[in-house]
């Protein structure tokens, strides 16, 4: 492996709050530290022109980890969790927005396009969907010839023709003869993710990037392309980031696993570890999820309590909070949660009860940030009789892990007026086995534990 | 194509040059024609008939045509006005005592010269723009799709007649003024269809993978866009020649297109004759008039079955998402 000794950079030397992934000390082949891909959403001509700014998804935030060589680390996460932009972001192919990646001592973040086009040569990725992947007007035999025509590997047509056929026989599309000059539309979608493969290591990389490269395929060929990617890892000495939904998979192909959450690594740490002992409440509900014997059956991909909440207005605190069942004081409950606590009352209520707490119950402002108070407007202008109802609420279901953020609740003239516990955003804590970003095992926050949730 | 290996497989030059390489990445973008039934299949054949008549009228015109498209005599006779149809002039004569049947063979050959020049003009101009806008985006396409939308907003007989006008006094040859006239009507066309539809090739995953393996950007256009999006111009391009042809007509009528000294023109003829019918000479009117109504409907019958042979494949494709109202 060619390591460029020279491009050292003064941001490895940074400890950052990852935790290493070996105790050698040997300098990680890949690191990435406080990753942030933000996407601007593009709103209307009308809010362009108010000078509105329609806001900020942030795909990947203040993400960190060390991948060594060889390792193969896997992102897990449900959709929209910011997995594809890591992996992009990663690799270039989208503009990281802040932070670092060095791969193999080269700073990627920043990097012109150029530069970048070459270092494509050492990584690659393979695409979730294999159809839409290859160019639909070209041969199988371009496909994969063409990064050795971009990086001019090949000494004419003969010699490209060669490499082709053995990339095209080491995937496992033999006689490559009888695959070159067909399209992609001819092939099956295992065979068709075989040429992706194929395209991915012509070049002989180092670093693949896999975003669920067997998400879209039959059950029957999934196996089957999981193992030519474990072979091929032994054959060429591949690292992978292995991008997937899918904790089963995940276990079996994996060394490590980071658990990303609306952007943010969550739990990470060595498969083992984190199967046998998750941390972090998402972990374990992600872990639950996992339907047992049959293979038929794919992992739901919304958790029990609620969806996953609008990637542009992220929860504050901790993101997980809303669906969080033993989210506490600090996790950074906030009015939204509120009127997420009352549609879930009412709609389990009879329609005249309903409507009479709603006729109470005014509409709140929701704020960009974290709020020290809320108010909470009384729709028919009595804040008493609505500090009254929401006392009532809390009564019936103390339990409910909202009413741990609420410091206090003041009636005031037309609103009540909620005082909420500071917001904290967890920070990744190192501990045995995993890392996780969780209140739970942060001992400074530890005073704040509710009796009930202490004994878990 | 197993006997011949090498012919799939690209060489080092930097852009699809070879035809080697061409031919069958068109043959392929093309096939569904061939393949087309029922009635795509006779729009298409009707269509290439009618057009083909025209185009090998143009073609051997000077074999076809009894006389010269400005002959008025033969052997030192002058020919009669407005003579009815007869041996010696098979459709009659007109007005200047040119044969009818001279003109229209004559008028085939400028009409399709005019369009043809136009058309190479408006694609070498259109599909750059638009490839280009497309892919890269930006304030230049913005710029592009303003200025293009404005043009295509003003009537495209006016503007025909403006470039025309302006351009008359300084480009001698009649046919390039006319072609340059059409050549901006059509631009818009060809630029807001190829950037549309690369504004949507651009996503998908087989550019991004394009980029993943260190494709530059116009390598990503030549090969990884361009003959995805191909597809769609010779359906424009021939519903636009079936409305060109009316253009440049109405411009002759208008007396703005190619001068009677420079070639015959179908759409001058008629406006030389639209009171003739009224006295009962009806050849002079219904011949050239006929001829332009054939070679339209020829035109557009063609452009509407490829349409129809290409299109279903187009929307079938998960790879293209093509609005059909940028054909019309
Ligand atoms: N080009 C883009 N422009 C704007 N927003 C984007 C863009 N790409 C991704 N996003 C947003 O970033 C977030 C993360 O998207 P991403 O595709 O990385 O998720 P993912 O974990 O890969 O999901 P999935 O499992 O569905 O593939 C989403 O909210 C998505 O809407
Ligand atoms: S910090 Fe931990 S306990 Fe609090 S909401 Fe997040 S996951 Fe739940
Ligand atoms: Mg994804």
């Amino acid at each position: 492996m060619p390591s460029k000794p020279d491009a050292m950079t003064d941001t490895l030397d940074a400890p950052g709050g990852t935790p290493a992934p070996d105790a050698t000390g040997a300098r990680p082949f890949i690191s990435v530290k406080n990753l942030k891909t933000y996407f601007e959403i593009r709103g209307s001509v009308f809010d362009r022109l108010m000078g509105r700014d329609a806001g900020t998804v942030k795909a990947v935030d203040d993400v960190s980890f060390d991948l060594a060589k060889g390792e193969v680390l896997g992102l897990v996460g449900e959709s929209g969790s910011g997995k594809s932009t890591l992996g992009r972001s990663l690799l270039g192919l989208v503009r990281a927005t802040g932070g670092s990646a060095v791969f193999e001592g080269q700073e990627i973040v920043g990097l012109d396009e150029r530069s970048l086009r070459r270092l494509r040569s050492r990584m690659q990725m393979v695409f979730q969907d294999p159809h839409a992947a290859l160019n639909p007007a070209m041969t199988i035999a371009q496909s994969v010839g063409h990064p050795l025509k971009i990086h001019k590997r090949a000494k004419g047509a003969e010699d490209q023709r060669r490499q082709v056929v053995a990339a095209l026989e080491r995937v496992g599309l033999s006689p490559a003869e009888t695959y070159m000059d067909k399209y992609p539309g001819d092939l099956s979608g295992g065979q068709k993710q075989r040429a992706v493969i194929a395209r991915a290591v012509v070049l002989d990389p180092v670093l693949l990037v896999a975003d669920e490269p067997v998400s879209m395929l039959d059950m029957s060929v999934r196996s089957k392309i999981l193992q030519l990617m474990i072979d091929l890892k032994q054959k060429l000495g591949l690292t992978y980031l292995y991008i997937t939904h899918d904790m089963a998979t995940a276990k079996f192909f994996c060394d490590r696993i980071a658990i990303l959450y609306l952007g943010r690594i969550v739990e990470i740490g060595e498969a083992s570890a984190l199967y046998a002992a998750p941390k972090h409440p998402y972990t374990q509900a992600l872990l639950e999820a996992i339907p047992d014997p049959d293979p038929n059956h794919t992992l739901p991909r919304n958790l029990p309590r609620g969806e996953i909440p609008d990637a542009a207005k992220p929860p504050h605190g901790c993101a997980f909070h809303p669906r969080c069942p033993r989210a506490f004081a600090p996790c950074g409950w906030e009015i939204r949660d509120l009127t997420g606590l009352l549609e879930a009352r009412w709609a389990g209520m009879a329609e005249a009860d309903h409507q009479a707490e709603r006729a109470l119950i005014g509409t709140p402002k929701i704020p960009d940030g974290p709020e020290a108070a809320s108010r909470l407007p009384a729709a028919s202008g009595d804040g008493a009789a609505l500090l009254a109802l929401l006392e009532k609420i809390r009564a019936e279901d103390p339990a409910e892990p909202f009413w741990t953020g609420v410091k206090a609740m003041h009636a005031e003239a037309g609103h009540v007026t909620i005082d909420w516990h500071t917001p904290v955003t967890p920070r990744l804590i190192a501990g045995k086995g995993t890392a996780a970003a969780c209140h739970l095992h942060d001992p400074a926050l530890a005073a704040h534990l509710p009796k009930a949730a202490d004994g878990a | 194509m197993t006997d011949k290996p090498d012919t799939a497989l690209p060489g080092h030059a930097t852009l699809p040059a070879r035809p080697g390489r061409f031919a069958p990445a068109l043959r392929r973008a093309f096939r569904p024609v061939a393949e087309a039934r029922g009635f795509a299949r006779a729009m298409l054949w009707t269509g290439a008939v009618l057009t083909g008549i025209f185009v090998l009228m143009a073609l051997f015109a000077p074999w076809l045509s009894p006389y010269g498209f400005d002959q008025y005599q033969a052997a030192g006779v002058q020919f009669a006005q407005l003579a009815p149809p007869s041996a010696q002039h098979p459709l009659g004569t007109n007005v200047q005592s040119t044969d009818v049947l001279a003109q229209i063979i004559w008028g085939a050959r400028t009409e399709l010269m005019v369009v043809a020049l136009a058309l190479v003009f408006s694609l070498t101009i259109g599909v750059p723009l638009g490839l280009i806008a497309g892919y890269f985006g930006g304030p230049f396409d913005r710029l592009m799709v303003l200025v293009m939308d404005a043009m295509f907003a003003i009537p495209s007989l006016l503007l025909a007649l403006v470039i025309a006008f302006l351009l008359g006094s300084s480009i001698t040859s009649g046919i390039v003024v006319a072609a340059c006239a059409i050549t901006i009507v059509y631009v818009p066309q060809y630029f807001r269809v190829l950037r549309n539809h690369v504004t949507s090739v651009r996503e998908e995953p087989y550019v991004e993978a394009a980029r993943a393996i260190g494709a530059g950007p116009f390598t990503i256009l030549g090969k990884y866009i361009f003959f995805n999006v191909i597809q769609t111009v010779p359906v424009l391009a021939t519903l636009n020649a079936a409305d060109a042809i009316l253009t440049l007509t109405g411009l002759g009528f208008l007396g703005y297109g190619v001068q009677p000294s420079q070639g015959a023109e179908w759409g001058y003829d008629v406006s030389r004759a639209v009171g003739d019918a009224a006295s009962g000479i009806w050849w002079t009117t219904l011949f050239p008039g006929l001829a332009i109504v054939l070679l339209v409907t020829g035109l557009t019958l063609l452009g509407e079955g490829l349409n129809e042979a290409i299109n279903p494949v187009l929307r079938q494709r998960a790879t293209t998402k093509l609005k059909m109202e940028d054909l019309e």
